[in-house]
């Protein structure tokens, strides 16, 4: 048993570093870009909807809390409040999704989503385009690591529900923990990268 | 009872899933090789129709039997795509790595059966896919393995495929990983310390890592290059591209030498994952076939871990002619000399090792020792290609190809032949057919040789590679055009030879002398368990303890030449 929730930890771990390198290779692409094209990440950015970014900013955080309660009542063998938890932090999730989906509307109806429709003006509409492809590409495979996040979630919730974890065995919460938390720190990247270019200079 | 099924097909056994990854990527090996033969029917007689088969192909890839570029460029992509991530990587990490790891550690499985499943089924998912591309219209990928854009983006739907099919295969390999990398960890006999491990499960370890950290970045670069093709972006696309006399309309901006980055960020810890298991099988067949311990043990762990580790160093040494700036391309051309240093410390101990041993000529063993020249020729004709100088002469002829193909045919591939031999009858319980399998190792030593040897010759004299009619336009490749047609006979030479293998595989299986558990008398745990070791998780009837070194060969002093690792102690071993 004891051997088996060792090798569960380092295997989740091992995996968490290939997802690191992962987004990583998208980081990279991010990097060259942002490097060449300065101005176009300044203005782009301007695009974004800060206040709606800084919100599921603060509920993403949340659900990280309430997911680390849920780990927690788990290792005491509480397996009502861990179900309760890893609900809670299941709807902040949804939360973000909604909110995130709302910015994708919006900008739909701007007609910025790049590709064939995409219209924008000025000078620098070529490279805007590619900072948006990086921000839509970016956030949505984030997104994609949240959905994958809720049927987890779902899963141990009607574990926990069943009465299954004990201070024995609740490596399944943990290691939904793990995840949760790492797609999390992936948004705590992606919010000041994307949103927050330059901002300093176009306060007020 | 299990049935049928959850035993032989959707097993979670970690040896039924390295049979099946073994059979499988034999099976994708022979179809790669076979687009290759197609090919060098174009290049030894370019313009004629194939004979006998030129009619199978369809008007739309080789009308009259005569190929089409783009048929041929289709060929070219989809052998190195096939041989690569099909065949060699598939048997060497998921048929060799399944089977023989988790038994050389004294494990009862690895330690995610499912996901092993997972692992495989994902494979076979990637190869249909890639398989099935070749039917579409415009047919399966044709710009090369290496997918560079602006090429690829201009390529037929059959591109956009190749990229599904990549991402089937490396969270195929990803998950993979993630299971060897853990079992090694975690489910090592007692006693079986780190430098008790046999080398060929550290060259496992070593390229589990490999996959698991340099794959990611080719998934983000295919999945963006999906993106520029199927919804317009253009991380990749250039402003201003001009195509078939028209501005490319969409938006630009994007760099294509972005893709190589990331690519090749993949591509060369590959080459290492390619060879490394290579490695480790030799090692193992060596130092049963010479009775000896093997030379500078812990000196070839050692390399290998810096081997890895160097090899995510070196990746814009395939850049060169990509114009980039001097004070770059020194630290790749350092980087690649250092990473040449280790490799040549493991190709020198196990030459060493060779000394003072009582040699047994087997079968797997000449396949063995036929590594060692040549991924030695493969390995040295690699230094010019690191430097930049002499690399801008030599890049994108004949000259690169006969360099990698010398790395990985006569290189892995032996060794992989090598270890088929070996661990056949760990699988089976009978011994291969020796005179077949000597036939077989005969012909296939000269013809490979016949085929990749006159590539030197070739590209020193600059003829190009990838042309389509071997570079008969150009004059200055005029006197060594010829090699072509000897190229071409002993690549179906080579094929010819392969025949042998096959019918050895089916025939051993009957008539195959029985084995027993140890028939090679050696010292590591796979050969403690029965052969074949019972299914359902079973390899061991107990628990095996390790009490010593991997390979304890012609002790002083004991009765026997060889004492296996869960020995405690052997009669006449000085206590």
């Amino acid at each position: 048993m004891v051997q088996q929730k060792e090798s569960v930890t380092l295997g989740m771990w091992v995996f968490l570093a290939q997802e690191v390198m992962f987004f990583g290779g998208l980081f990279m692409a991010y990097l060259l870009y942002r490097v060449w094209y300065p101005a176009a990440w300044a203005e782009g950015s301007q695009e974004l909807d800060v206040m709606l970014g800084g919100i599921n900013t603060v509920v993403l955080i949340g659900s990280s809390l309430t997911m680390a309660f849920a780990v927690r009542c788990a290792q005491l063998g509480q397996n009502k409040a861990t179900r309760n938890w890893l609900l809670l932090t299941l709807v902040l999730g949804l939360v973000f999704v909604v909110i995130k989906g709302f910015e994708y509307y919006h900008k739909f109806e701007m007609h910025h989503i790049p590709g064939a429709d995409f219209v924008f003006h000025g000078p620098n509409a070529d490279q805007i385009q590619i900072f948006l492809s990086l921000y839509f590409m970016m956030t949505g495979l984030h997104a994609l690591h949240m959905l994958i996040g809720f049927g987890i979630l779902a899963w141990i919730a009607g574990m926990a529900h069943k009465g299954r974890f004990s201070p024995e065995y609740y490596s399944h919460v943990e290691m939904a923990g793990l995840y949760w938390h790492f797609v999390d720190i992936v948004w705590i990247f992606l919010f000041p990268l994307l949103y927050l270019v330059d901002r300093v200079h176009h306060v007020g | 009872m299990p049935t049928f099924f959850r035993r032989y097909i959707f097993s979670l056994d970690h040896k039924v899933i390295g049979v099946q990854y073994a059979l499988t990527s034999l099976v994708f090996l022979l179809f790669g090789f076979t687009l290759m033969l197609l090919m060098r029917w174009q290049l030894a007689y370019p313009g004629q129709p194939l004979p006998f088969i030129g009619g199978l192909f369809g008007v739309a890839n080789a009308p009259g039997g005569v190929m089409l570029p783009e048929f041929y460029n289709q060929l070219g992509a989809m052998h190195g795509t096939v041989m690569v991530f099909l065949g060699v990587v598939p048997l060497a990490v998921g048929g060799f790595g399944n089977y023989v790891m988790p038994l050389q550690i004294g494990a009862s499985d690895m330690a995610f059966p499912k996901l092993n499943m997972a692992s495989y089924w994902l494979y076979f998912l990637g190869g249909v896919t890639m398989l099935a591309s070749f039917v579409l219209p415009g047919g399966a990928a044709n710009s090369g393995w290496t997918a560079y854009p602006p090429l690829s983006y201009f390529a037929t739907i059959g591109q956009t495929v190749w990229l599904g099919g990549m991402l089937f295969l490396i969270l195929s390999s990803l998950l993979g990983s993630v299971n060897f990398i853990t079992t090694i960890v975690q489910l090592r006999a007692p006693g079986l310390t780190w430098f008790r491990l046999p080398f060929f499960v550290w060259g496992q370890l070593v390229t589990a890592f490999l996959l698991l950290l340099a794959f990611p970045a080719l998934q983000a670069a295919a999945l963006l290059q999906a993106m520029d093709r199927i919804f317009g972006t253009s991380f990749f696309m250039p402003s201003g591209l001009v195509y078939g006399g028209k501005v490319v309309a969409g938006a630009g901006g994007g760099n294509p030498l972005l893709w190589q980055h990331l690519f090749w960020f993949l591509a060369h810890p590959e080459v290492y994952v390619l060879i490394l298991p290579a490695m480790g099988i030799v090692v193992e067949i060596m130092t049963a076939n010479t009775r000896k311990p093997i030379w500078g043990y812990r000196l070839m762990v050692g390399s290998a871990i810096f081997l890895g580790f160097m090899s995510f160093l070196v990746w814009a040494h395939h850049m060169f002619l990509t114009g980039m700036g001097t004070s770059i391309s020194t630290f790749f051309q350092t980087t690649t000399m250092i990473i040449s240093i280790p490799s040549v410390i493991i190709l020198s101990a196990l030459f060493l090792s060779l000394y003072g041993g009582s040699i047994r000529f087997n079968t797997p063993m000449l396949f063995a020792l036929a590594f060692l020249p040549m991924f030695g020729i493969g390995g040295l004709t690699g230094l010019p290609l690191g430097l930049a100088s002499s690399d801008i002469a030599l890049h994108d002829t004949y000259y690169v190809i006969g360099h990698f193909h010398y790395v990985v045919a006569p290189g892995t591939i032996f060794a992989l032949f090598a270890g088929v031999y070996y661990w056949y009858p760990k699988v089976t319980g009978r011994l291969m057919n020796e005179t077949l399998g000597k036939i077989h190792f005969a012909g296939s030593f000269v013809f490979i040789n016949g085929i990749f040897m006159p590539m030197f010759i070739q590209g020193l004299a600059g003829m190009n590679r990838r042309l389509y009619d071997g570079g008969a336009q150009y004059a200055h490749v005029k006197d060594v055009l010829h090699w072509n047609t000897f190229m071409s006979w002993s690549a179906w030479g080579l094929g010819l030879f392969q025949l042998f293998f096959i019918v050895n595989v089916f025939l051993s299986l009957r008539t195959g002398k029985p084995a027993g558990s140890n028939p090679w008398q050696a010292t590591t745990l796979d050969w403690a368990a029965t052969s074949s070791p019972p299914l359902a998780h079973g390899n061991f009837a107990s628990a095996p303890v390790v009490h010593r070194g991997p390979y304890d060969y012609s002790v002083p002093g004991t009765r026997e030449d060889f004492i296996p690792q869960h020995v405690e102690h052997a009669d006449g071993e000085a206590r």
